[in-house]
């Protein structure tokens, strides 16, 4: 080992130790940007280190090639980046960060296919185990990483439905795909070196990518992005083991290791299993009971914004309950107002945030800080649960599930034991909601059919431009 | 096993360990920032392209690893910069509403 080898492996060592530190500091808001960019510190030092190793010729002759494809890709890929990152609407960053995802998949997928392609290409010597198998890992976790980084995002952003798509004998293909990946990497584990084999656990791994997310609803997309980026996190230390690459293997296996948390605690927020998500079907059986529970309880009330825009203006303390719907309609800016409308007559203003509130959890968090929402306003679950009960007005905005009393008293409902929000125990509650349609778990919510509970039927958009002008008018 | 496979192999073991618990503690207010933060760290394998670049000398090889390099650099430089834009927002602001000091806002 070459001194200046032995100071990069040292530098790579550094840059993994920015990152664990980096990722503790995004425990708390106050100094999780410090730690972000800590960890970017930590990258650029290992990519500057690696380029020095490069330019040094250790790693061999270099020829003008390599360079041109390093400085093209940089450019091209990073100025793509950089471009997105800024431009992105808030409300579409989760897509981005899906996108994100994909690609550094796909990167972790190429490295093992072009390292595969390079060991099969030496006729005669036998790949040993210790390379085939991360190799072949690799592709898998890679490729499916790729395409259904790419399926999630386009499900958010609209181009692909949001609705689970269930194709006559999907799960069957699903099956066979994983079947053929199997078959085809033990095959290859038992010392056999075959491109074309290699070929088809590649596309077999891209295919299941797409008919893996394909049947989710967009509702469930932050818990797939999530695991998709744990999977990410995995290829990428594959990939380490297959170029030898310390820093590679600690950054992939940190990242494997933080998304698969995420993952669990978004699911667990929804009271539901990882595998229950992934296997798709929610609602589909559950759905009977819960429209049968829901049929006879009363009629809903509808209340006009006129009215809606009284009760606000008079109430002493507000609690204001974002969901998913206000994150879809983009209508952060028109809540900041309506609350700085009702600040300005003296009403006591909260947020009461669910923990998987928007697309991501605490996706709602970064939307309303967008829109200068003071973030000692936002009030996490347990902290404003009690507070129901002293609060003149819940308004509901685009939320839910998370708000169904069935969570908390039907045994029978597929939502049962999930944590929610205590609006019911407002004293009066107003819901934005664009219809009756039931939410993503299919079954209906109790709190419409509440006497307290008056309905403003509109987009949360339109529904809080009309209270803002109806409140101005009060 | 080889040496180095055993040290990769224990390197990678106690990595996961270490993400579990750096990540466990983080509040759930924090989790996006923290998912697109993780999202940029495993824009490293940028490091791992850039080794295939300079190992390619065929036609095929280059391109596969001109395209790794330009995926594994759109996720470092988009997603640090993303997570940045994120977290810029969480900035403890005065409860008074005088939003005035703070806002050169990109």
């Amino acid at each position: 080992m070459s001194t200046l080898d032995t100071i990069v492996q040292l530098i790579y060592l550094a840059a993994a130790a920015c990152f664990v530190l980096g990722l503790h500091q995004m425990n708390s808001p106050a100094t999780a940007r410090n730690g972000n960019r800590l960890s970017a510190a930590g990258m650029a030092t290992a990519i500057i280190g690696t380029v020095v190793l490069i330019a040094a010729g250790d790693m061999g002759t270099v020829n003008v090639s390599a360079w041109v494809i390093i400085a093209a890709g940089v450019v091209v890929g990073g100025g793509l980046g950089l471009y997105t990152a800024r431009t992105v609407q808030m409300t579409a960053m989760p897509q981005l960060v899906s996108v994100f995802n994909a690609v550094g998949g796909g990167a972790a997928a190429l490295i093992a296919i072009d390292d595969y392609i390079r060991l099969s290409g030496a006729a005669g010597v036998p790949i040993p185990l210790e390379i085939s198998i991360p190799t072949v890992l690799d592709v898998i976790i890679g490729s499916i990483t790729f395409t259904g980084s790419v399926i999630a995002a386009g499900k958010l952003q609209g181009l692909i439905g949001g609705q689970p798509i269930i194709l006559p004998g999907s799960r069957l293909v699903t099956a066979a795909l994983a079947a053929v990946a199997v078959v085809g990497a033990l095959f290859l584990f038992v010392g056999n070196i075959s491109l074309p084999v290699f070929a088809l656990i590649l596309l077999a791994g891209l295919l299941f990518g797409v008919t893996m997310v394909l049947p989710i609803g967009g509702a469930d997309m932050p818990v797939v992005i999530s695991l998709l980026n744990s999977f990410t996190g995995t290829a990428v230390a594959m990939a380490g083991f297959v170029l030898s690459d310390p820093v590679l293997i600690i950054a992939g296996a940190l990242v494997g290791a933080s998304g698969a948390i995420l993952t669990k605690l978004m699911a667990d927020a929804m009271n539901r299993s990882v595998l229950n998500i992934m296997v798709g079907g929610f609602g589909t059986g559950d759905a009977a009971t819960g429209a049968a529970t829901g049929g006879p309880g009363g009629s809903v009330r509808e209340i006009g914004a006129d009215d809606a825009a009284i009760q606000l203006a008079y109430a002493q303390h507000v609690i204001i309950v974002p969901g998913y719907g206000l994150a879809v309609a983009q209508a952060q800016h028109g809540v900041r107002e309506l609350a700085e409308l009702l600040e300005a007559r003296g009403v006591d203003v909260k947020y009461a945030i669910h923990p998987v509130a928007g697309r991501m959890p605490g996706h709602m968090n970064v939307l309303l800080a967008e829109a200068n929402v003071p973030y000692p306003q936002l009030k996490e679950m347990d902290e404003i649960n009690p507070e129901f009960e002293r609060a003149d007005v819940a308004l509901v905005v685009g939320a839910n599930d998370v708000t169904n009393p069935a969570a908390r008293s039907n045994t029978a409902s597929p939502i049962y034991g999930m944590p929610i929000l205590d609006v019911d125990k407002a004293h009066s509650i107003i819901v934005i909601k664009r219809s009756m349609r039931p939410g993503y778990a299919g079954i209906d919510n109790e709190l419409y059919l509440n006497p307290k509970t008056g309905m403003l039927f509109a987009d949360a958009k339109d529904g809080l431009a009309q209270l803002v002008a109806a409140v101005k008018a009060v | 096993m080889s040496p180095a496979v055993l040290s990769a192999l224990t390197i990678f073991v106690l990595a996961i360990l270490v993400g579990f618990e750096v990540i466990s503690k983080v509040p759930a207010t924090l989790h996006t920032p923290l998912m697109s933060g993780a999202n940029s760290i495993h824009g490293i394998v940028l490091v791992g392209a850039m080794v295939i670049a300079v190992e390619a000398n065929d036609p095929l090889s280059q391109v596969l690893s001109f395209v790794a390099v330009a995926f594994a650099a759109m996720n470092v430089v988009g997603g640090y910069v993303v997570t940045d834009r994120m977290l810029q927002m969480f900035r403890k602001r005065p409860a008074a509403p005088a939003p005035a000091a703070d806002e050169p806002k990109a």
